[in-house]
Order: structure tokens, then sequence, then C-alpha cells
């Protein structure tokens, strides 16, 4: 059984002169649990919005979403996020942003500790608990966001271009992090970014989404053995099909 | 290093020089010039004056006076204004039904609240509480308002998705710490104008004691050094609850950001 299944979601705005743009049309996905799972697409195809309403910061204009049978109404701390800006709460401690949901939670005080203790140590950001936001860098920020959202221990991570905003060394590295955390928590992730290179190094399973009204073009199990060497020659291979896959999908508009 | 400190002992020796400048002009200008105590006192004819008024031992009334009313007014403002500013930040309709009122009331000088002031409370502390309360309300609401209104997306956001989700907790842990910055530049500027009106409140509203009330005093019996030893001292007073104010907001409520906050 599928833990997150997508259900003919659909997804209009309305402007204000009547005008209707169709940000997601009939949009259907089982996800496995433990699947990695990257949406690109060109802007503008939807991929944030279909991230936002899985985690129920919008609501479909039709058809539902579904984690574990139970359709999402709204916001929970079981579809933990991390978003592309640095949202990170600058008022508090790094260690503070952490333990926020378990305060929400109403956990007590050693035990926030103790989790906050685990996820800095996972994101190799220990020494830095007492910092505020603004005293770490660009990469440093989106770890501490992972953590955050880690430590409410979701049952998905729902990542938004989360280094989207990070130079391509950092990026790199972050990926890789991202990949033993996966590795060690065993979530399911949904991460939308629309570098193919990214996709490829990350996911097993690549959905293609295609723009105005966003469709699902095509999905691609990626079997490349992990770790993966993005300059070996089956890398290059499945970037150039997924690209291609792209290119066809924008055409047939 | 040591062009460091040059310049650190610049910095400090400059403001002391420049003071010191200005005390000697005031003194030979009154004292050569002028030659009139009632038109210029002398800075010594001044300081004299400060001798004499601190002895006497009034002068701990008079600043404790003051403070009582200057503390009603701005207390009865944070107290009105912040909840008032909150709400009408967070709830559209909440604005929408409150801001033509406030539009209309704010341009009214708080001065001009002085005969309902007197009539309301009586020539009492807290008719002078009630003006400087109407001159400190207003920057105290407006700037609350604009931080709630200002509250980043993306952090409230960022705390329902953890579960944040009620509005009176989105309240507490989100908005409130994002809007302090604004809230405590409200603050601020509400306790400038509310030292101003001070003055005021006091020449009207009467009493034995009080730093505006004894410029007004003193200037009837045509003590002309003692009305400028009011006067000096309104100013040091002032700037000192500001300069208090701003170490605290920077140390204690504010040191997660950087630089010049208020």
């Amino acid at each position: 059984m599928s833990k997150l299944s997508i259900d003919h979601v659909s997804k209009v705005f309305e402007k204000n002169h009547g005008e209707v743009t169709i940000a997601l049309d009939d949009i259907s996905l089982e996800i496995e649990d433990k699947e990695f799972v990257c949406f690109v697409g060109p802007s503008g195809c939807g991929k944030t919005t279909l991230l936002r309403i899985i985690a129920g910061l919008d609501t479909a204009t039709s058809g539902e979403v579904r984690l574990m049978d139970m359709p999402i109404r709204g916001p929970d701390p079981k579809r933990g996020m991390v978003f592309q800006e640095y949202s990170l709460f600058p008022w508090r401690t790094v260690q503070d942003n952490i333990t926020f949901g378990l305060e929400m939670r109403g956990v007590p005080k050693a035990d926030q500790k103790t989790t906050a203790d685990t996820y800095l140590n996972m994101v190799g950001l220990a020494q830095f608990r007492g910092a505020y936001p603004y005293e770490l860098s660009g990469g440093m920020r989106q770890r501490v966001a992972i953590a955050r959202a880690l430590a409410n221990e979701p049952d998905v991570l729902l990542m938004d271009e989360p280094f989207g905003a990070l130079d391509a060394q950092t990026r790199n590295a972050m990926q890789r992090e991202l990949l033993e955390i996966w590795e060690e928590t065993q979530k399911t992730i949904l991460f939308v970014t629309h570098s193919v290179d990214e996709a490829v190094f990350l996911a097993d399973l690549i959905v293609i989404l295609s723009p105005r009204p966003g469709r699902i073009c095509d999905i691609i199990r990626v079997d490349l053995a992990r770790p993966r060497e993005r300059t070996s020659p089956e890398f290059a291979g499945v970037r150039r099909y997924v690209l291609g896959l792209m290119n066809s999908c924008q055409l047939s508009q | 290093m040591d062009a460091k400190r040059t310049h650190t002992l610049r910095n400090r020796l400059l403001p002391v020089l420049s003071i010191t400048a200005v005390v000697i002009i005031w003194q030979l200008v009154a004292q050569f010039i002028v030659q009139n105590r009632n038109l210029l006192p002398s800075f010594t004819d001044v300081l004299g004056a400060f001798l004499v008024l601190l002895e006497s031992g009034r002068l701990a009334f008079d600043f404790g006076t003051s403070l009582m009313h200057f503390g009603i007014g701005v207390g009865a403002a944070l107290l009105i204004g912040i909840p008032l500013g909150m709400a009408m930040g967070w709830f559209r309709d909440m604005n929408t039904a409150a801001n033509p009122i406030i539009e209309i009331l704010r341009p009214i000088p708080p001065l001009a609240w002085i005969p309902f002031a007197i009539i309301w409370f009586g020539l009492t502390p807290v008719a002078a509480g009630f003006i400087v309360f109407v001159g400190a309300f207003f920057p105290v609401l407006v700037n609350t308002y604009s931080g709630f209104k200002g509250v980043p997306k993306l952090f409230v956001e960022a705390a329902r998705v953890l579960g944040c989700t009620s509005p009176t907790r989105l309240i507490r842990y989100v908005a409130l710490p994002a809007a302090m910055p604004s809230i405590a530049a409200g603050i601020r500027i509400a306790m400038g104008v509310g030292w101003m009106c001070l003055v005021a409140a006091e020449l009207f509203v009467g009493g034995r004691y009080g730093l505006g009330r004894q410029l007004w005093v003193s200037y009837s019996l045509q003590q002309m050094s003692n009305v400028v030893v009011y006067m000096l001292l309104l100013g040091i007073l002032g700037l000192a609850i500001d300069v208090l104010f701003r170490r605290y907001v920077d140390g204690k409520l504010l040191k997660w950001r950087t630089g010049e906050v208020v």
C-alpha cells in the first residue's frame, strides 16, 4: 500500500477579472514509503503549488491528497517542510528553532534538548546551537531548517527548492548530506527542483511536470546505484534522457 | 592597533571639547555682552542655581513627580496601544472598523486635550498623565499595527507546518517576536513625544512638584537661572530615558538583530 496518494488534484487560480489560470490539471500519483521523489519542470509548471497542497498550505480546487488514507485538510507536523527562502525564525537561536515544533506539542524541556542534540549532530552544527540565524551562512541555515523539520519526526519531508539559493559547491555538498540524512532517517522525501542534475543525483523517482496547465508529463525511475557519480557516463545518460523528455514535453504543448 | 586607539581617544575627546567650548562661549556672551541675568543667565549663574536647588532637596520630588506623570501616560499608551495595534494588524475587519476613528483622532494635537483632561480628571497627576498618554498612544499604536501587518507570510507558514496553528499561538510565537523591532521603535518615539507633552501638561494641571511645573513657577518669579536648570534637566533626563531604553532593547529584547536597531 502506498503511503502518500495524490488523487486527481487540480488547482485553479482565479484572478480579479474572472481570468483563470490552471496551475495543476488532474495530477494523480502514488508515492511509496521511504521513496525519494523529485518534481522537475520549468517555472510555472505548478510544482511548488503541488507541494504546498501536500503540505496543507494551499487547498486543491478538486481532488485530494491522502497520507496513510487520511485526507489532508491543513498543515500538520506529520508533513515537514523546508522552504526555498530562509525561513528560520530570526529571533530564535539555532537550538530554539529546532525545538519550535516540539514546544508547540508540549514536549518536556529535557526531551526537547535531547532531540535537538540528535538533529544538530546529524546536520553537523552542534557547536552553533546558541547562534542566531543571521550569524549563519546560507547552507548552514538550510541545514538548520532541515533539522527543524526532522525534529518533529514527520512521515514525509517536503522540500521546495531548498538549495536553490546556494552556490554550486555548497549545493553539491548539501545534496550529499541530504542523502545521508535520508538513509539514516528513512523518510519519504518530496523534493521540488528545476535542476535536472540535482534530480538525477537525488531521486528514486523523477516526476516531470509540464507548464500551463501543470500536468504530469512523464515519470522516470532512476536505477543508478548509490552513491551516484556525477561524472559517470551512466549519470550523464540519465541526465540526457530526462532533459530530452522535458524538451519534448514542452514541444507537445 | 595604535591608529585605532587614537581614533577612539579622539571620539571621546571631541565631544568634551565641543561642550566645553559652548559653555565658555555661553559664559562670555552672558557675562560681557548681554550683561542681563534675566535675558540670559550665565553658566555660573545656572550652576549656582542648580546647587541651591540640589541642596534644598526638592529636585528629587520634582523628578519623581514628572516621572510619575510620564509613567502613567506611557504605561497607559502601551497597555492600550499594543493590544489594539496587534488586533488591527492581525484581523482585517478590526482594522477596517477602527482605522477611520483613529485617523480622525490622531491629528488632534495632544495639548488640545488639556481642557477635557482637567474636566475629567481634575487637577491631578492623572490629568497630566492623560496628556502624555494622548501624545504617546498613537506612535505605539501605529508601529504595533504596521509591525503586525508586516509579519512575513513565510514565518507564519513555517510555524503552521511545525504545528503552531491557532491564531493566539501564531500571534504569541510568531507575530509578536517578528513585530518586536517595529513595536520597540514605536515605544521609543512615544516616549519622546510623551516627554515633550509633559511640560505643557504640568503647566496647566499644576501641583506642587514636577520639572515642567517648576519651570513655569520659576518663570513667574523671574528666576531665569532656575528656568535654565529645569530646561537642562528635562533635556538630560529625556536623553537618559532614551539611552536606557535603547540599551535594554538592544541587549535583551532584540539581540537577534544585527547593527543599529531602533
